[in-house]
């Protein structure tokens, strides 16, 4: 295909033009504006606020509540792909609506609407709440509290841990799961030997697709978290929008991508051959 | 026996999770009162009172105009790149992917804000063309992860037989190789689509003021109160795609099955 190198790089064009435009600039701004103060001088005082106070709590508050999200998407969502994964179990089932059902259709209805219906499961005199009270059971009392914001991101993202999950899992072939077999392994060797070391690339990419968003999330700890609770989300896009400190919320978003890129290399470190793709 | 019903159990356990806050809002839409906290009996006033309503009608059109516009082009420029790409050396490959993967890995609100950054150094006017420029940057990904697959599985021999036998290139692709990328494609575009209807973060920090989608709409009234037409809108929508998706998956579904 030598002969057609010419027009390959003429189609190269415009996607080079684009992104450069639009992902490499825009990110280099966000550097610039970290990096500098109002007078355009260079300084590190911006990312170094992060070590304030008010800023610290915020990075702690968002890790901690993100990592134990993520803990229990995993555990949700492993089993759950497994059971979509399935062969034999489910010849009835269609397990492709089974997937469309549980990723693309809930999009479709608004995410801010869908976590808003949260409040009203779980409030004081919620549909939840009503629940137990019919069954004499003590009410449960976590709007407004972190317990609300996991529960909101573990809603919000659990699709995004089952997907690649199940994906790594689908591809595995099923003569080595039976040589294992064959050779003696029972169900639970088998899954600790064979299965899961062979999904690892899906369940790497699965923590990264929850892990993130749940970490730099604004929206949840707004909506569930009542006022009081600010993530480093919350503290970015105030910020932005309305203390209009585009320095600050800059350097701050660059520590942000600071835990993207560890989380990256972690990934790459662990998923050398990138099996695990989302899609 | 038990294993079945156990996966059973835990599978109608993560649809009630899922489905629940839907349920609910489903629930709301046919609620008498205006309060979402308590029960005031059956009505479909909300639904009448939507088409009457022009704001939500504007931020519907809005979001369905930008996520077309913005997984269309996404779905050409996409395309087109994947085929560039395929074409590169190794190495300016794996440049190129990395920086395609960027706007997915990558936080929202960084890609908000970062594109928020540029478009006011660049002094464009915030509204519905930044929207959509933002939109079609985070959607292209989406269509890439898509194709790439397809384009890889592709015979070039296939493209260059078609040359041979005395079609132009643009032919070549448009009757060879395209009907080949077409399931990929397609799929690409439905993901680009969905992404961008369900979008906040990055909507809210490139659109203008007094432009909305439904999304920037919807956070604005969260402490106003939600409006119940609003309810009614998105059980209407989540309806319509539901037998969408019904009626699309019961034909191929059936003609798949002897194949295998």
């Amino acid at each position: 295909m030598k002969n057609h190198k010419l027009s390959r790089q003429m189609m190269a064009a415009p996607y080079t033009a684009w992104i450069i435009l639009f992902i490499v600039v825009p990110l280099g701004m966000v550097f610039y504006y970290g990096l500098t103060d109002k007078t355009g001088a260079f300084t590190l005082e911006n990312v170094l606020d992060i070590m304030s106070a008010e800023h610290a709590k915020a990075l702690w508050y968002a890790l901690g509540l993100s990592l134990i999200s993520t803990l229990i998407c995993f555990l949700l969502a492993y089993p759950l792909a497994m059971i979509l994964a399935d062969r034999e179990g489910n010849a009835k089932l269609n397990r492709h609506s089974l997937i469309l059902l549980i990723f693309i259709l809930p999009m479709w209805m608004n995410f801010l609407l869908r976590t808003l219906a949260w409040q009203t499961l779980l409030e004081k005199t919620g549909v939840i709440n009503r629940i137990l009270e019919f069954f004499h059971l003590p009410s449960l009392q976590i709007i407004n509290t972190p317990y609300a914001i996991i529960l909101g991101m573990v809603y919000n993202f659990l699709p995004f841990m089952v997907l690649p999950i199940y994906n790594a899992l689908v591809k595995i072939d099923p003569n080595v799961i039976s040589a294992a077999q064959d050779l003696g392994a029972n169900r639970l060797q088998t899954f600790l030997r064979i299965t899961f070391p062979l999904s690892l690339g899906g369940v790497i990419s699965g923590i990264t697709m929850v892990f993130i968003p749940a970490l730099t999330t604004f929206v949840i700890s707004k909506l569930l978290g009542g006022s009081k609770i600010l993530l480093i989300g919350n503290v970015i896009e105030e910020e932005f929008t309305l203390a209009s400190n585009w320095h600050l919320g800059s350097g701050l978003s660059i520590v942000l991508m600071l835990f993207i890129i560890l989380n990256m290399v972690v990934s790459a470190i662990f998923d050398k051959e990138g099996e695990g793709n989302m899609l | 026996m038990i294993r079945t019903t156990v996966k059973k159990i835990y599978m109608a356990l993560i649809f009630i999770f899922l489905y629940a806050p839907i349920g609910t809002l489903i629930v709301l839409s046919f609620n008498a009162s205006r309060t979402r906290a308590k029960w005031g009996g059956f009505t479909l006033k909300w639904y009448t009172a939507l088409l009457e309503n022009r704001e939500i009608m504007q931020a519907l059109w809005n979001t369905l105009l930008i996520a077309l516009l913005s997984s269309l082009t996404a779905v050409v420029i996409g395309t087109v790149a994947c085929i560039a790409i395929q074409g590169m050396s190794r190495q300016k490959r794996a440049i190129f992917m990395g920086i395609t993967n960027i706007p997915m890995l990558n936080a929202d609100i960084v890609t908000g804000i970062s594109l928020m950054l540029l478009f006011i150094s660049l002094g464009l006017k915030f509204g519905l063309g930044t929207i959509l420029l933002a939109h079609i940057t985070f959607n292209i990904p989406y269509v890439i992860l898509s194709v790439m697959p397809r384009i890889k599985q592709l015979n070039p021999s296939i493209y260059e037989a078609a040359l041979d036998l005395g079609a132009t290139p643009l032919r070549a692709f448009f009757q060879v190789v395209l009907p080949d990328l077409l399931p990929g494609i397609l799929s690409g575009f439905l993901m680009a689509f969905t992404m961008s209807l369900d979008d906040f973060i990055i909507t809210h920090f490139t659109k203008g003021a007094g432009v909305d989608t439904l999304s920037t709409k919807i956070y604005t009234e969260v402490k106003k109160g939600i409006k119940p037409e609003m309810y009614a809108l998105s059980t209407l929508i989540f309806v319509t795609v539901l037998i969408l998706l019904m009626l699309v998956n019961r034909t191929p579904e059936e003609k798949r099955i002897p194949d295998k």
